[in-house]
């Protein structure tokens, strides 16, 4: 039951956009068709699937009070090592793709290597950090429901920026402010699921 | 040479602003506008990582290989943004700040301002004009952080720095600017009177 109700909460309660804006500048870069959003949503879905449960495994064992050497913190060294890790396995997945799915690699082609700088995933492990999780199931749980999280944000920003190309906006209001502006609305309609927990 | 100097420090705070014209940086900067205090340190951390690390990269620019620059970039700014966290950590002052803020110190590191300039500027310029650029970057940033959390602690909170501002005047604090949604809507709003007094910014 843990586990759904972390599930559920970081899709919706704590979502990467809505309430921390991680990742938002590939998310308003990027969002301007849904096919290319789903894209980008579906490799960030599968690098933080990969990385956080690393990273967790390398805070836990190595970079905690007292993990590798007794009388040692070495938790000064996370954003080195966190990024490191991220930079190595988007590195990895990268090859990876293009050499078992070559249809996959020139779909994401593009948005795989910026994925290292992208925010919610370095942010995922910094909240993975802050959270405590007990043990490596709930921190994979976490990195697949901030992920779908980021995915649905995206899809979703993506299918009204292309309904809003119809419309009529005041000329200097076109293009990034009225993005922001639909964003922020979006992030008061995801508010309403504030306070559920399963 | 003196003009050029005053144009890289001058453009980005307005007409380049990295926020509302570049759209870079955006992650970072909307969730610690809550307080103004929270919002000035932040800027100040970013001018400094920023600064620093396109010097030592402009520095460093002749010597590092094209493929592996990323690489070293990311070692650069992650070891500055290490060298931040623990100096505001070891300050009873700005103690409780740092855990504020919480992971957007860390994530300065992926703060797409810092890495922006240092690719676009700083690795093919001298020295000195990349760490003004890298420190006029920051302060545009700053500049919109400071805005923004401006009217966000004034209308939510009703205080500046803390300090009693409407509540004395029966003000009652309106919460909702002080939830995420509301500095987005505030940015969107900033875009919008620059882009009507900088007509040639518009989208078709």
């Amino acid at each position: 039951m843990e586990y759904l109700s972390l599930f559920v909460k970081s899709i919706f309660v704590d979502n990467m956009i809505f309430a921390y804006f991680l990742g938002m500048c590939s998310f308003l870069a990027v969002s301007k068709n849904v096919k290319t959003a789903a894209g980008l949503g579906v490799a960030v879905i599968a690098v933080l699937l990969i990385t956080l449960p690393v990273n967790y495994l390398l805070n836990t064992y190595v970079l905690a009070p007292d993990a590798l050497i007794e009388g040692v913190d070495l938790s000064f060294l996370s954003f080195i090592v966190f990024i490191a890790v991220i930079a190595a396995i988007v590195q990895i997945v990268e090859m990876l793709v293009e050499k078992f799915s070559p249809e996959l690699y020139s779909a994401l082609g593009i948005f795989l290597p910026l994925i290292a700088v992208n925010c919610a995933i370095l942010g995922g492990s910094l909240f993975m950090q802050q959270k405590d999780f007990l043990n490596i199931g709930e921190a994979t749980v976490y990195a697949l429901g901030s992920g779908l999280g980021w995915f649905l944000a995206i899809v979703s920003l993506a299918a009204i920026r292309e309904k809003m190309s119809y419309s009529n906006v005041p000329a200097a209001l076109k293009g990034l402010g009225i993005t922001f502006i639909t964003v922020g609305l979006m992030g008061i309609a995801f508010m309403t699921f504030m306070g559920i927990s399963l | 040479m003196d003009a050029k100097l005053k144009e890289t420090i001058l453009n980005p705070i307005f007409k380049g602003n990295p926020i509302t014209v570049l759209v870079l940086g955006i992650c970072s900067s909307l969730a610690v506008t809550v307080t103004l205090k929270g919002a000035l340190v932040m800027a100040l951390s970013v001018i400094v990582v920023c600064g620093i690390s396109s010097l030592i990269l402009s520095l460093l620019r002749n010597t590092i290989p094209g493929r592996v620059r990323i690489i070293v970039q990311l070692v650069v700014v992650a070891m500055m943004v290490i060298l931040v966290d623990q100096v505001l950590k070891s300050f009873e002052a700005t103690y409780a700040i740092d855990k504020q803020l919480s992971v957007y110190i860390g994530l300065i590191i992926t703060n797409c301002i810092v890495m922006g300039r240092i690719e676009a500027f700083a690795l093919g310029n001298k020295p000195w004009p990349s760490f003004l650029d890298g420190v006029a970057n920051g302060a545009g940033y700053g500049l919109i952080l400071l805005i923004v959390a401006f009217f966000r602690e004034l209308l939510g909170s009703g205080t500046l720095f803390g300090i009693d501002i409407l509540n004395r005047f029966g003000y009652v604090p309106n919460n909702l600017v002080i939830l995420p949604p509301f500095a987005l809507i505030l940015l969107g709003c900033i875009v919008w009177v620059q882009r009507s007094i900088q007509k040639d910014l518009q989208e078709k």
